[in-house]
């Protein structure tokens, strides 16, 4: 048994490109995920940072069951879901639910709040008899903040912060020990944001939960991870403690990423060390030979298109990056 | 080749080269909508000077997006009806312009981009093609020099290739090259100013970052006066000059980029800015907002923020709604408590 809740040991998601109507040909695939290892401890927050396309969003929907691995193991709770049968697989995705980006469709507008919240006990009847369920969603709808007197209501009648909320109770229904927030406040005005970040904050005290933590806006995930894990093309490329990333990044992408935040403080503006990228991110359907990001990286040698860079600790930084060249770079703070 | 889209500018009556290339006084502007009229602006002034960057900050529904198109000219009327105010380009009031009038002004003088630029392009015509087209309609050139300046024009915006990717669709760019085709389309004519609809919100950081700086290098190598609509304050920090703050339709403060993040003077701006999680800040507390911002059907007497206000009194609660009070002689805050908010820590 190890101590984590949640593990991944080398995932794969491959999606396979046909060519064909009749006799289809697989001609490559799309990388989505390639080869990703994650460890989440009890009660810890692990963001997951990257850009778009960078396979974060497949990751959630393998962590959550709704895709099936091309290859790799996900334990949870020391568990290979790969290896459990049918019955124990189902009590298992019990303890790890989600909470989606776009609370304006992932919520069913034809039913009603205390439907949206109760669902989770049709899927699972064994959790809660059905004379307490609606007690329960009731409790559910005050614990996220929101009056349980509306349960009859429909999504439309609430804002975009309370359909969240009413998003993040229907997570919560059936007790389970890991969240997965894919995105939950990119859709969100700031100053909601903050509101939902406070409530996941206070359950997480509250209810000891673990959280995955996916998100494209690296300050918002400084606020709320202890551990961070940067994502480009299907692969993690540095991972570390919250301060460790922050503080002292040393993969140039991360570098990168993080110079390219705007802090929201004039003074520091032209003091900042900003490194603007040039170019996109390859396709991950034919992502570059060895290191993905050398095609943009100002540091790439031969060495990185002929050997790609594995994921482990290289300097005294002590957190592990995947860079030949990798070297601490404080980037977050004015420089001169 | 018709000639009614081409006459001289000096033909707008009242001109004034000397004057402000944007003023915007009092604008007000309603949407007659079947749950009853909703004050999308009320009474927005502010103006642009050449080479400065105006920042309009404020969140969904607060009417940024709205005054932009009002100044454009493209607000969707019905249900959209500006019903008072001035848009000033040089002293001319867009507004008392005939529609052919004002198509010259578009474009030629104030551009615009816009969120959204897979949306804003048209699908079925080639990058060039779209971009060429404001040289043929507005200039009257041939369909060959034509092509040649759009050409140049994505050279501008550094798109590699430029001699192939002018004959490709919107769809075969990313997301970061066809703002940069937009920013290029706004840009043809030579604006003076130009309005940036929350242009890199839809983009990754990395590229947001692009965008950033060649609208910044664009904007000083022409003087053009840049009004940039977002929501995102670290954006604003980075590049803006002064900053409209926005909220249910008015503008509640005006200052400075450096006086508004040292010292707010209004309880909304204020909040705002605690509300942010910062990069370089670790663990501060996020003290949000309370409740919700109101509906435009439906905004509450006196001051719209007084029932998400810790400051609010029984003044705030009764009409008229409080005016800009005079900061200090560079910035103003519609607060009764103004005083209070900037000096309280």
């Amino acid at each position: 048994m190890s101590d984590f809740v949640l593990e991944t040991r080398d995932l794969v998601k491959h999606f396979p490109l046909t060519q064909g109507i009749v006799f289809k040909k697989q001609i490559g695939a799309v990388r989505a995920v390639d080869g990703v290892n994650l460890q989440l401890r009890r009660g810890e927050t692990l963001g997951v940072v990257g850009e778009s396309g960078c396979g974060k969003s497949t990751l959630a929907r393998l962590l959550v069951g709704l895709e099936t691995p091309t290859s790799g193991d996900l334990f949870v709770q020391g568990r290979n879901m790969a290896k459990v049968g049918a019955e124990e697989r189902r009590r298992g995705r019990r303890n790890i639910q989600l909470v989606m980006q776009d609370p304006y469709t992932s919520l069913n507008p034809r039913m009603t709040v205390g439907d949206i919240i109760g669902e989770p006990f049709e899927v699972h009847p064994d959790v809660l008899p059905k004379g307490q369920r609606r007690g329960k969603v009731q409790e559910l709808l005050e614990l996220v903040g929101l009056n349980p007197d509306h349960i009859n209501r429909y999504p439309h009648q609430f804002s975009g912060g309370q359909r969240q909320r009413i998003g993040i109770a229907r997570a919560l229904a059936l007790n389970p020990e890991i969240i997965l927030c894919d995105e939950p406040v990119s859709a969100l005005d700031v100053s909601i944001q903050a509101q939902v970040m406070n409530l996941l904050e206070k359950l997480q005290n509250e209810l000891g939960l673990s959280y995955i933590f996916i998100a494209h806006d690296l300050s918002v995930v400084r606020h709320i991870a202890d551990r961070v894990a940067v994502m480009y093309l299907g692969k993690i490329i540095e991972t570390g403690t919250e301060d460790e990333i922050y503080e002292s990044p040393t993969h140039p992408y991360t570098q990168a990423l993080l110079s390219a935040v705007p802090v929201p403080d004039p003074k520091l503006r032209g003091q900042r060390d900003q490194i603007v990228l040039t170019g996109d991110v390859p396709s991950p359907a034919n992502p570059p030979s060895g290191c993905r990001f050398r095609t943009r990286c100002w540091k790439a040698q031969d060495v990185c298109a002929e050997q790609e860079p594995l994921l482990q600790i290289r300097d005294k930084s002590g957190h592990p990056s995947a860079c030949h060249f990798a070297e601490v770079r404080d980037v977050v703070h004015a420089t001169e | 080749m018709s000639t009614d889209v081409n006459v001289k500018m000096d033909a707008l009556p009242g001109l004034d080269p000397n004057a402000l290339p944007l003023q915007v006084k009092n604008l007000q502007v309603e949407f007659r909508t079947r749950n009853g009229i909703a004050r999308a602006v009320n009474g927005v002034s502010f103006d642009v000077r050449a080479g400065e960057t105006r920042a309009i900050l404020g969140e969904s529904g607060c009417g940024k997006s709205v005054t932009a198109q009002a100044i454009m000219g493209i607000l969707d009327s019905p249900p959209g009806f500006v019903t008072g105010g001035e848009i000033l380009y040089r002293g001319v009031d867009l507004l008392k312009l005939s529609e052919a009038e004002r198509r010259k002004v578009r474009a030629n003088k104030i551009a615009m981009i816009f969120q959204d630029a897979l949306s804003a392009l048209n699908p079925v015509f080639t990058v060039g093609f779209q971009l060429a087209e404001m040289f043929r309609k507005h200039r009257g050139m041939s369909r060959q020099d034509s092509k040649a300046r759009a050409i140049e024009l994505l050279d501008l915006v550094k798109i590699p290739a430029a001699k192939q990717r002018v004959n490709e669709y919107p769809h075969q760019f990313s997301g970061g090259m066809r703002q940069r085709v937009m920013i290029a389309m706004a840009l043809a004519l030579d604006p003076e100013v130009l309005i940036a609809d929350e242009p890199t919100t839809a983009l990754d950081v990395t590229v947001q970052a692009q965008i950033m700086a060649l609208l910044a290098e664009l904007q000083r190598e022409r003087n053009m006066g840049l009004v940039l609509i977002t929501h995102d304050m670290g954006v604003v920090a980075d590049v803006a000059d002064r900053i409209s703050v926005m909220y249910a339709g008015r503008v509640i403060e005006e200052a400075g980029v450096d006086d508004i993040y040292a010292s707010p003077a209004h309880p909304y701006t204020k909040g705002l800015l605690e509300s942010i999680p910062r990069l370089d800040l670790k663990g501060q507390e996020l003290s949000a907002i309370k409740g919700l911002p109101p509906a435009l059907t439906n905004i509450p007497p006196g001051c719209a923020f007084n029932p998400r206000c810790r400051y609010a009194q029984d003044v705030c609660r009764k009409d008229p709604a409080p005016p800009l009070f005079q900061v200090t002689p560079s910035r103003t805050a519609a607060c009764h408590f103004w005083k209070e908010v900037k000096d309280d820590e």
